[in-house]
């Protein structure tokens, strides 16, 4: 009521003037970031989608340059067609590495991060303290600097994996130290003949393992301090054994947080080029190349821009694509929680 | 009343390292067994945590002036400490013509600019997005959300050219906007920006509104509401979101990689990738050892600090790489 009396006594002319100023304020607090990412990431965007469909290279960089010509859908036709400068590019073995690549990662951390944050959170154990403290560091330390510190680690001869698994295998099975020469980045049969996966996934994959599992278990231990106590009580109390109070009760209840933690993950992995850039740089061969790799050989090394630009056309569908089946899947198991 | 009794360091370090939640009557401690099966995984777990930190400190101190590590050396006090590896690294890190100080000061000038720049201009989308009622709220959100998803390298042709097309005479020869730290800024800024709106957004959507209601009951404006209620409570936030994008360009080399051409220009991780990538073949590891430690020791330690207000909520949003 007083309200609508306040109202009255205003004149006509100034509640205008407020509506209007209603309705103009949120657009004036989003001009600033709208007119930076229009210039300098909407625009490019949209650039980008009509180089896709010319021959832009090297020689329409220089200034006064004559435009590129138009060539249809001759880029994305050749990019899938492997019709590029790349030597053993093959585009669906790129994706079908990318997908296994993020899969496999991402089940490897889920799986891990869950079991270290259980043993972790147990009762009683010592020096919890110290081991959260430490477990951190994979999580603070800069990533692409990890990735430069495994690429030498692996080295064949010099390497801290081979020299300390010489130490390990001269001390427990005592073979010999000149087994472990081990060419991790650049071996190029498969270590195990039937899956077609070379030494350096193996490599990359132990890294990323190394860089991933700590995110999960903050996630995880975060999750199992909030499940109540007495559940497990009620449990012990019918009989249930360690066994089946992990599985029937942990399990189920830490999902709601895991798995929009595994989504992110998996968005992460499958975009994660300085890891693979760095470590392997994609090869041997080609075989651990990724999509965004691939992507920036063709803009580095090839000077293909519009080719290029075609193929991260490719990778806006393929991770729309991505995210769309990712989200649905999250919301799947929203609705069957609640 | 007596002096309450601080505890020693000698207590607190023990209460670290048995770290029992103030035993209720109820709680079932573990077997001796459980215990030691628990302690083995959990040691072992830290050591390969701890085995790559380790081997990459005691190189940086090797004292032995060896250009590659022929032996296992995980203790770095074993046979002295050397900071020789420091000092080469300090006077010129590459073969290129530039000190360590100029490469720091690249690094630190992109990071810091960048960073500033995306909470200053993000911050009032933010607000907008968590706060106010508008038409085409949805598809703007969408658009800022669509930009997220994808990683920085997917926009690069596009921005190599588009910045490659500014150039114009100085008096010394022609300004490449490509080719210098503004355009390398710009193109970072493209992809950090939507980053920074959406991680200020979501702290912002947790501070209650009713302290804003109340300042507009006081009779503030709007506009002041926010500027005097809202902006002062999001500092923590402001000063997370202003280190992420820091530490991420700190450590950026895609772009930088892509378009410097000028040493005087180049970045500490470019210099890195110079140390370990296919031209490293002169490079003694522990200089190797000795730059990444310089790279990583400053952000490392600002994150330690930092991350438990928001790994844990990191799942929303993300770092875009």
């Amino acid at each position: 009521m007083t309200a609508l009396a306040n109202r009255a006594n205003v004149p006509k002319k100034e509640i205008h003037r407020r509506s209007i100023f209603r309705t103009v304020t949120p657009y004036l607090y989003l001009l600033p970031a709208f007119i930076v990412m229009g210039i300098i990431t909407y625009y490019p965007m949209l650039y980008q989608v009509w180089m896709s469909f010319t021959d832009y290279g090297l020689t329409n960089l220089r200034y006064n340059a004559p435009p590129p010509n138009f060539v249809g859908l001759a880029n994305y036709i050749n990019i899938e067609t492997n019709q590029l400068g790349l030597s053993y590019y093959y585009f669906w073995h790129v994706l079908g590495f990318n997908l296994f690549w993020a899969f496999s990662n991402v089940i490897i951390h889920v799986a891990l991060g869950i079991l270290i944050a259980v043993i972790l959170n147990r009762q009683g154990v010592w020096f919890k303290g110290i081991y959260r403290a430490l477990y951190i560091l994979p999580i603070v330390v800069p990533q692409i600097i990890v990735a430069n510190i495994f690429k030498n680690m692996f080295d064949p001869d010099y390497g801290a994996i081979n020299q300390g698994l010489a130490i390990l295998g001269k001390f427990f099975f005592d073979l010999s130290p000149a087994l472990f020469h081990i060419h991790w980045i650049d071996q190029i049969d498969y270590p195990v003949s039937w899956i077609p996966l070379t030494l350096s996934y193996y490599a990359l994959l132990i890294t990323n393992v190394w860089l991933g599992w700590p995110f999960m278990t903050i996630v995880a231990s975060g999750a199992l301090q909030s499940i109540p106590k007495d559940l497990y009580e009620a449990a012990r109390i019918d009989g249930a054994s360690e066994n089946q109070q992990f599985w029937r009760i942990t399990l189920p209840l830490l999902r709601p947080a895991m798995v929009p933690a595994a989504v992110y993950g998996l968005v992460m992995t499958f975009n994660l080029f300085s890891l693979i850039y760095f470590l392997s740089g994609g090869g041997p061969l080609n075989e651990t190349a990724i999509l965004v790799t691939t992507a920036y050989d063709l803009i580095n090394q090839q000077r293909l821009y519009g080719v290029a630009a075609a193929f991260c056309v490719y990778i806006f569908f393929i991770l729309l694509a991505l995210t769309l089946i990712t989200n649905s899947i999250t919301r799947a198991t929203e609705s069957y929680d609640a | 009343m007596p002096n309450q009794v601080k505890p020693s360091i000698f207590h607190r370090i023990l209460r670290i390292i048995t770290a029992r939640p103030a035993s209720k009557s109820g709680e079932r401690g573990l077997s001796l067994g459980a215990q030691i099966l628990s302690q083995l995984f959990l040691l072992f777990v830290a050591a390969t945590v701890i085995y790559p930190i380790l081997w990459v400190v005691s190189m940086s101190f090797d004292p032995r002036d060896i250009s590659r590590p022929t032996e296992l050396r995980l203790n770095p006090f074993q046979g002295g400490l050397s900071v020789k590896a420091y000092a080469d690294i300090i006077q010129q890190p590459t073969a290129n013509p530039v000190s360590l100080g100029q490469l720091m000061f690249n690094s630190f000038r992109l990071a810091t600019l960048t960073g500033l720049a995306s909470i200053i201009v993000g911050v009032f989308a933010s607000y907008a997005f968590s706060r106010l009622r508008f038409r085409g709220r949805q598809v703007l959100m969408i658009a800022v959300l669509t930009v997220l998803m994808l990683p920085s390298i997917a926009t690069l042709p596009a921005l190599f050219v588009l910045l490659n097309k500014i150039q114009f005479d100085v008096g010394s020869g022609v300004f490449n906007l490509r080719n210098s730290l503004i355009g390398v800024g710009l193109a970072i800024l493209s992809g950090s920006l939507p980053f920074a709106i959406w991680n200020m957004k979501g702290y912002l959507d947790t501070i209650p509104r009713e302290l804003e209601e109340a300042a507009l009951i006081d009779g503030c404006t709007p506009n002041s509401a926010f500027f005097r209620v809202t902006l002062p409570l999001s500092t923590p936030v402001l000063a997370v979101t202003f280190f992420l994008g820091f530490m991420s360009t700190w450590t950026e080399f895609a772009t930088s990689w892509l378009f410097l051409t000028d040493p005087k220009n180049f970045t500490l991780m470019m210099a890195l990738y110079n140390m370990v990538g296919q031209y490293s073949d002169s490079t003694p590891w522990s200089h190797f050892a000795a730059m990444s430690i310089i790279i990583a020791l400053p952000v490392t330690i600002v994150y330690l600090f930092v991350q438990r207000y928001f790994v844990g909520g990191l799942a929303i949003g993300g770092v875009k790489g």
